[in-house]
């Protein structure tokens, strides 16, 4: 499995992680060998098998629909790099 | 009397009871031993004033003639991946460097109810990313365990929960919190020959917990023996209705159910885990594990276990995307860190804060976890990973209709010095060949120390159950333990 420059650049620009040609440069190789080790798992056949969705089976639970938390406001602003008048801040998104 | 410091769990909450000691007394002789101990950077922030609180109001209730709460007296260690009211979580990432949680953690705020205080929160791998601790943001935890070569390399406590394992070798803290993903409670317990049990997947509440891999990561004690093992899981396993995945059941009466007396069980030796290049000594550590099982009275079979090998692979695939999907979060607006460079816009910010936040090995999983989830690879990494996931979950099921339980090594090798393997991401996570299966599975799973290799450094065995059979793993584990008498410790030298 061989990952180039260009592609490592549009994986961090989808997890949106600024990265450097060079840091794209050292990663491609890295990227590289980790996917072409996983890549065994092309071998097995799975043929009939339905994808795990539930480690221990476990039921869904279902609960009266109604507010059970909320008027916490300053709680939830209070670790924000910048808030204003009770919302979070950021930079202006339209022009 | 041995120094308050020497005593375990059980030992504490019975000497308390008992009136041999105050909980203050104890409280304040771990905080002391926790400040001298700075050399192994285990803990990231100490709070002896959590634990001396708590410690007083276990000293009044004794005082007032009340009934002891479980954990009377006793101070623990919490690993930082523990949302803690009112003290600083960063799960070691720079990230959430600043962050402090208005609310607790559903394990931690069992331990509380408990009567337990919290001496600190422990270093670990950064977002438990990790298998020797190197990846934390804020240094390495250095075991307290060295080489008998008469070498001082500083060598790896192990990971992800490093911090714990070090800080319980230690004697800083007599039990603490760890999580694990795809081993970072067992591997690290058995670098430093303590013990650690993960529960069944569910056992434990995730509220409150920062999320790696929501569908692998448990929250599990670890201590130094196999009976604080069982007392301190009392108190943090339990139904939460604020984890959607949280198991409705009740919790067992772990420590009155502790038996070593395996008559009529049978233990499965599994010949895939005999892996190439395994050293010798840990061979023969595991043929001397299945003697004092046989021994203690169970049965030993040999059985199979066909998918083993895919069990690292797929769990590369499974963690990473789940890992890049939770890890979502940290986009500079709700907490933590912002980088906002000048003229940015919403966008660069994100990718500014998280390419100054996220330590490399992290970087490295969001990205692998965005590539396999990525449009067009998602069938063949993804769906793919977790229909051998099932095949993996499959070979347990058939392998309980021939035993009861499974024994292992915990780790293909002893800790190994720092920086040893940090270059290489693949030999790194090698290490987990052993406990990813269990996790993928779901299964509870415990390692106990078994004796100490040529260089002096501590093994440990590895007993795997069926879900929900906490009780059967701590039985089998109590049997190794009382027939390894494991008494070997790190000499003082920090």
């Amino acid at each position: 499995m061989s990952v180039d420059e260009a592609t490592v650049a549009r994986i961090a620009k989808l997890a949106r992680i600024a990265i450097t040609p060079e840091e794209a440069a050292r990663l491609a190789p890295e990227l590289g060998n980790i996917l072409g080790w996983i890549e065994q798992l092309g071998e097995v056949d799975t043929s009939g098998v339905e994808p795990m969705t539930a480690v221990i089976p476990n039921t869904l639970r279902l609960r009266e629909d109604r507010v059970t938390d909320g008027g916490v406001r300053d709680a939830v602003l209070v670790n924000a790099p910048a808030a204003e008048h009770g919302f979070f801040t950021v930079p202006k998104v339209i022009e | 009397m041995a120094e308050l410091t020497d005593l375990g769990v059980a030992a504490i909450r019975d000497g308390f009871r008992g009136g041999d000691f105050s909980a203050r007394e104890v409280a304040d002789a771990f905080s002391a031993r926790v400040a001298a101990a700075g050399a192994l950077n285990a803990f990231l922030v100490e709070t002896p004033d959590h634990a001396a609180a708590a410690a007083d109001r276990a000293d009044a209730a004794r005082a007032a003639g009340e009934a002891p709460l479980p954990l009377a007296g006793v101070p623990i260690g919490m690993k930082d991946l523990f949302c803690t009211r009112g003290v600083a979580t960063t799960a070691a990432s720079h990230i959430l460097e600043g962050f402090v949680p208005p609310y607790e953690s559903g394990v931690s705020q069992r331990l509380w109810d408990a009567g337990a205080g919290m001496l600190g929160k422990l270093n670990m791998d950064q977002f438990a990313m990790g298998s020797s601790n190197e990846t934390s943001a804020f240094g390495n935890v250095i075991s307290p365990w060295r080489r008998a070569d008469g070498g001082n390399s500083a060598l790896a406590p192990g990971g992800s929960s490093g911090g714990s394992s070090a800080a319980v070798a230690a004697r800083l803290c007599p039990g603490a919190t760890g999580t694990d993903t795809g081993g970072s409670i067992r591997q690290p317990a058995a670098f430093v020959g303590i013990s650690g049990i993960k529960p069944t997947y569910g056992r434990c509440s995730r509220w409150g917990t920062v999320a790696f891999a929501s569908s692998l990561d448990q929250a599990g004690p670890m201590a130094r023996d196999v009976r604080d093992c069982a007392i301190l899981l009392e108190n943090m396993a339990g139904f939460d209705p604020r984890d959607a995945t949280s198991l409705e059941l009740p919790v067992p009466a772990w420590e009155a159910g502790l038996s070593g007396d395996l008559k009529g069980k049978r233990v499965g030796i599994p010949a895939e885990y005999r892996v190439d290049d395994m050293p010798a000594e840990i061979d023969a550590l595991w043929r001397r594990g299945a003697e004092w099982l046989r021994d203690a009275g169970a049965e030993v079979v040999e059985v199979s276990l066909p998918h083993t090998r895919y069990a690292l692979p797929a769990y590369y695939i499974v963690a990473p995307a789940e890992a890049s999907s939770n890890l979502a979060r940290y986009d500079g607006v709700r907490y933590g860190l912002r980088d906002l460079p000048d003229g940015a816009n919403l966008q660069e910010m994100y990718a500014a804060t998280r390419a100054d936040g996220f330590g490399p090995e992290v970087k490295r999983r969001v990205m692998i976890g965005t590539y396999v989830l990525s449009a067009g690879f998602y069938d063949a990494y993804y769906t793919q990973a977790q229909k051998v996931r099932a095949l993996i979950a499959r070979d347990f099921d058939r392998v309980w209709e021939r035993c009861d339980l499974l024994l292992t090594p915990t780790a293909p090798s002893a800790a190994f010095a720092l920086g040893e393997k940090s270059a290489d991401p693949i030999a790194m996570y090698l290490n987990d060949v052993f406990t990813v299966p269990s996790s993928l599975a779901g299964l509870p799973a415990m390692s106990v120390p078994g004796g100490l290799d040529a260089q002096g450094l501590p093994l440990g065995l590895q007993v795997i159950g069926r879900a929900l059979d906490e009780q059967g793993v701590l039985n089998a584990s109590l049997a190794l333990e009382e027939r390894a008498g494991f008494t070997a410790r790190a000499e003082q030298w920090w």
